[in-house]
């Protein structure tokens, strides 16, 4: 992983911000998109349950220019990148996250191991401490089962109390860590639509994924500001896209999301970008109507091509309970998600119930959050994560 | 799992009947399943554990109550229980000498900005308090714009943004323009943090002594999980909570958070958020939560009401009627009509968390309520042996009843099919245990003893005679238990629809119904 820049230093947030400030000038002429007869006539039914938005497919697209690139944010960039050696990678801090949240849990197996041998309450004891990370009363239960066979009885240290969970764990979650796979077709970007509950981090993740996918590989990246609904959902992901120089595409508020998606993959085509980001208003789950203003999006979009969109990430808030078993269903059943990401690991809570959702629906876990800044996304290492969910160092 | 939890303690209970009172062993057997029920709601680990405790307490010595089965009253006791500990009554928002200061507080994207707009438009259009609105949220990409949009939407008045101001300066200055322009109220949105995050937990503790707010809010969402006794700890002790604004609860989550923080706290559930929108902002109501993270919805508000208002013999003779499996077309009118009295099928779907989804594919499947209406034709055109005898409907009856109600002979054959279904069910029933036929149909009746009667007098008095009769030779030691599965919705038996098993379910007609009062 290439750098992350802190984000506390009050200076540089400042900094930061009155460049985002200034990037976009007003006036920027608009970019008429060529929309013949036989474009998609979105069918009016499906609107935002909210807003009644009757728009019309073409509307205002403005493009957000790339901003000049300049020597100021050439020493900036520098510095964050010197700044990365004092902070360690992902997993120090992440490790730090979860180890300042773990206390409770390491203090648990530390009691735990005063009793020599593996026995039901110390199964219980661990079940309870998995359970207390978010794992649900099932999966903890299945995961102490699995861990038990051929310990229990046995004498046993705190050790490898900790080392075969962490391994049990680990095996469960492995299947899922997979990186994302770009695979650039040749007629056009590749395309990948967010989704999520509200407030998950779906806007924050683009704006990570795009500077990632251009550090990474030199992407030229794009983005499409498909939340036509939250109040300054479009300003925020500009300002995403000013700050890794990617081109926004978007429309008035109460646009019709599908048009922008439609539009936006049209527009990067054209541009020959690699990458299109598809951002989306959150939605709850059980909200049939935004479930399947989200399907149509994809429905739009495959009218532009078949293969669209290359992948549906479903961005999952790792203080997320047991209901994160309902948002995927859901989402994978209307949309077929992909894969997903797990943000806020930085944060308090473990998400553990994605140990529960590996088992279950075997959904890749292509990245997840661990702060707000734009290099604090990271590749998901199940033996990292597992180990400092019981309590070990990396 | 819309009652696994009730069905389980059946399972457990079932052995148990007609013992005097509820022993250690009795409580310590169903005390698994609560605690199992519970996690799945999200409450926390610690606060399940205490929950647990207590109920034992509660619960063993207690007195079976009779013509009650000891499901039903473990369930009733962690009911209470859990009422009780999310706050009986429902918490108004302060006011102080004006300006009044709201601080809103809480994790990143749990709904602060938009609780902000919610609380600051409902005090200014219900209570004609001058609100102002400030975001202190430097940190979000947009999220003063946020606000400021929001402001605009709803008609309240914002702070206006000045670029690279702190948020204690930001505070100060909004203190200042209420002040002077004879604000009543400064809301305070705040940036989202994480509770380990002790720089930013600095920050808002600054805003908070420059401010001293007569309310702090804690702006949680719904779905949290294990951590919500984290973050409400660490902001509690941060800033000093006065209450909780629980968002999301629109979602399907079971909301065990909410019992969570109310515990670790003690600080109430102010208000809950319900939706997107601005005037999507409702107050909090403990039973609501509690049927729900218990999985039942409103069930067991419902059923208490039935408690209240049924007679208990007269619904074991119901239930009888159902055991011997006789269900026909009279029975099934009443079950559509009193569904369409608590506000037809839609209604009942959103009474019930986790199937309030289904509305739309309800309705999708066009099992809305002009469907129920067009079922309700169908017997209204049927002659009254139609109507008792369901097997007299021939091909040539079909035509008639069709022709008469406006539908076709695959309605009939439809209708028909449902209530075979309804039969077969009620069949089922008798092996499974009579009892649990009756709760639901207390749910269904409760309170509504008028209009059963105005019903009954539709019918045919002959018809009712029989059903007396009937009535009267059976009866015999029944304990409701309205929870259990085997109700089912009226003609949604057949249609491939969700499965709506648990919902309480009604039939059986009686025109001589007195309204008496349980106990
Ligand atoms: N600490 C932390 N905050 C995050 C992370 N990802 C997103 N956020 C914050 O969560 C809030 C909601 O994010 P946003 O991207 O707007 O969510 P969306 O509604 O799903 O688009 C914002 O305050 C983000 O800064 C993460 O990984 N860690
Ligand atoms: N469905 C639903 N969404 C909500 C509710 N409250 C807030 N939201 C949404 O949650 C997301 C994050 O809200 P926001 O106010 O920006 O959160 P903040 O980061 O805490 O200020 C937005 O998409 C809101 O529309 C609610 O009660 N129900
Ligand atoms: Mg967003
Ligand atoms: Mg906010």
């Amino acid at each position: 992983m290439v750098f992350w820049r802190k984000k506390k230093n009050a200076k540089e947030q400042e900094e930061q911000e009155r460049e985002d400030k200034i990037v976009h000038p007003p006036g920027e002429p608009a970019i008429e998109p060529s929309i013949d007869e036989d474009d998609p006539k979105l069918d009016p039914e499906t609107e935002h349950e909210l807003e009644e938005n009757g728009s019309e497919i073409i509307e205002d697209l403005d493009e957000t220019p790339v901003p000049k690139h300049t020597a100021q944010d050439d020493t900036k960039e520098h510095e964050d990148l010197s700044d990365h050696s004092e902070e360690g990678g992902w997993l120090s801090r992440l490790t730090t996250g979860l180890s300042k949240s773990t206390n409770k849990f390491t203090q648990g197996l530390t009691d735990l191991v005063t009793k020599k041998k593996l026995d039901q309450d110390m199964l219980d004891e661990l079940e309870e401490l998995l359970i207390a990370a978010d794992l649900g009363p099932k999966t903890a239960m299945k995961v102490v089962e699995d861990f038990s066979q051929g310990r229990f009885g046995k004498d046993i240290s705190q050790e490898e109390v900790q080392e075969a969970l962490a391994d049990s764990i680990a095996a469960i979650l492995k299947p899922v860590a997979l990186p994302f796979n770009i695979q650039k077709p040749d007629n056009g970007p590749f395309v990948i639509l967010m989704c999520g509950v509200n407030g998950a981090g779906k806007t924050t993740t683009i704006g990570k994924l795009a500077q990632n996918f251009k550090d990474q590989y030199g992407y030229k990246v794009m983005m499409a500001a498909g939340d036509t609904f939250r109040a300054a959902a479009v300003e925020q992901l500009e300002v995403w896209s000013k700050r890794t120089n990617s081109t926004l595409i978007k429309k008035d508020v109460g646009a019709d999301a599908a048009s922008v998606a439609f539009e936006a993959y049209a527009k990067a085509k054209e541009e020959g970008a690699d990458v299109l980001l598809i951002d989306t208003a959150g939605r709850l789950q059980n909200k049939a109507n935004l479930m399947e203003e989200l399907a149509k999006i994809i429905r739009v979009l495959k009218k532009q091509d078949e293969s669209l969109p290359h992948e549906v990430v479903l961005v999952l808030d790792s203080t997320t309970g047991q209901n994160a078993f309902s948002q995927l269903e859901t989402f994978k059943e209307m949309v077929h998600v992909s894969g997903l990401v797990v943000t806020k690991l930085d944060g308090s809570a473990k998400g553990g119930v994605l140990i529960g959702l590996a088992d279950q629906f075997g959904v890749p876990v292509y990245a997840v959050g661990v702060g707000e800044a734009v290099n604090d996304l990271q590749p998901f290492e199940p033996q990292h994560y597992a180990r400092s969910l019981v309590g070990l160092s990396g | 799992m819309f009652d696994s939890l009730s069905e389980k303690l059946g399972g457990v209970f079932s052995k148990l009947r007609g013992k005097g009172s509820l022993s250690e062993n009795d409580v310590m057997a169903v005390s698994r399943e609560i605690r199992i029920a519970l996690l799945e709601a999200d409450v926390a680990l610690p606060v399940v554990k205490d929950f647990i405790a207590q109920i034992k307490d509660k619960a063993v010595g207690q007195d079976v109550i009779r013509g009650v089965n000891p499901a039903q009253q473990v369930i009733k006791i962690v009911h209470d229980e859990l009422v009780n500990m999310l706050g009986s009554e429902a918490d108004e928002l302060k006011f102080s000498s004006p300006p009044s200061v709201y601080l809103m507080v809480g994790l990143q994207g749990s709904g602060k900005t938009t609780s902000t707009a919610k609380i600051a438009r409902m005090l200014s259009e219900k209570q004609k308090k001058k609100v102002l609105m400030a975001s202190l949220d430097v940190y979000r990409p947009a999220a003063q714009e946020q606000l400021a949009q929001l402001g605009e939407q709803t008609g309240v008045a914002t702070l206006d943004i000045v670029e690279g101001q702190k948020p204690v300066d930001i505070t100060k200055r909004a203190l200042d323009t209420a002040r002077k322009e004879g604000y009543d109220l400064v809301m305070l949105d705040t940036a989202g943090r994480l509770s380990i995050d002790e720089t930013m937990m600095d920050e808002v503790k600054a805003v908070k002594k420059a401010s001293n707010p007569i309310e702090t809010l804690l702006v949680a969402d719904a779905m949290t999980g294990q951590d919500a006794v984290q973050t409400a700890t660490a902001f509690d002790e941060a800033v000093g909570l006065s209450g909780i604004m629980l968002t999301r609860v629109d979602g399907d989550a079971r909301g065990g958070a909410a019992m969570s923080m109310k515990a670790v706290t003690g600080k109430p559930i102010k208000l809950i958020g319900v939706g997107e929108k601005w005037d999507e902002i409702e107050t909090f109501h403990p039973d609501r939560i509690a049927g729900r993270i218990l999985g039942m919805g409103d069930v067991v508000s419902l059923v208490e009401k039935a408690v209240e208002t049924v007679d208990a013999e007269d619904a074991q003779k119901m239930a009888a009627k159902f055991k011997k499996g006789q269900f026909d077309y009279n029975d099934l009118l009443t079950q559509m009509q009193q569904m369409s009295k608590m506000g037809g099928m839609g209604t009942m779907m959103k009474m019930m968390p986790g199937l309030s989804g289904m509305q739309d594919k309800i309705a999708e499947a066009g099992l809305d309520d002009s469907f129920v209406k067009r079922q309700e034709a169908i017997i209204f055109s049927m002659t009254k042996e139609e109507r008792e005898k369901p097997d007299l409907l021939n091909a040539k009856r079909k035509k008639r009843i069709a022709a008469g109600s406006g539908t076709s002979v695959q309605d009939i054959n439809k209708l028909a099919k449902q209530l075979k279904q309804m039969q077969t069910m009620m069949k089922k029933m008798r092996k499974m245990g009579t009892g649990k036929m009756m709760g639901m149909m207390k749910d269904l009746m409760g309170g509504k003893a008028d209009e059963m009667e105005m019903m009954a007098q539709s019918m045919d008095p002959d018809a009712l005679a029989k059903d007396m009769a009937d009535i009267q030779g059976s009866g015999g030691a029944l304990g409701p238990n309205p929870f259990a599965q085997g109700g089912g919705l009226p003609g949604l038996g057949g249609l491939g629809g969700p499965d709506l098993g648990s919902l309480p379910t009604h039939g059986g007609k009686k025109k001589d119904r007195k309204k008496k009062k349980k106990r």
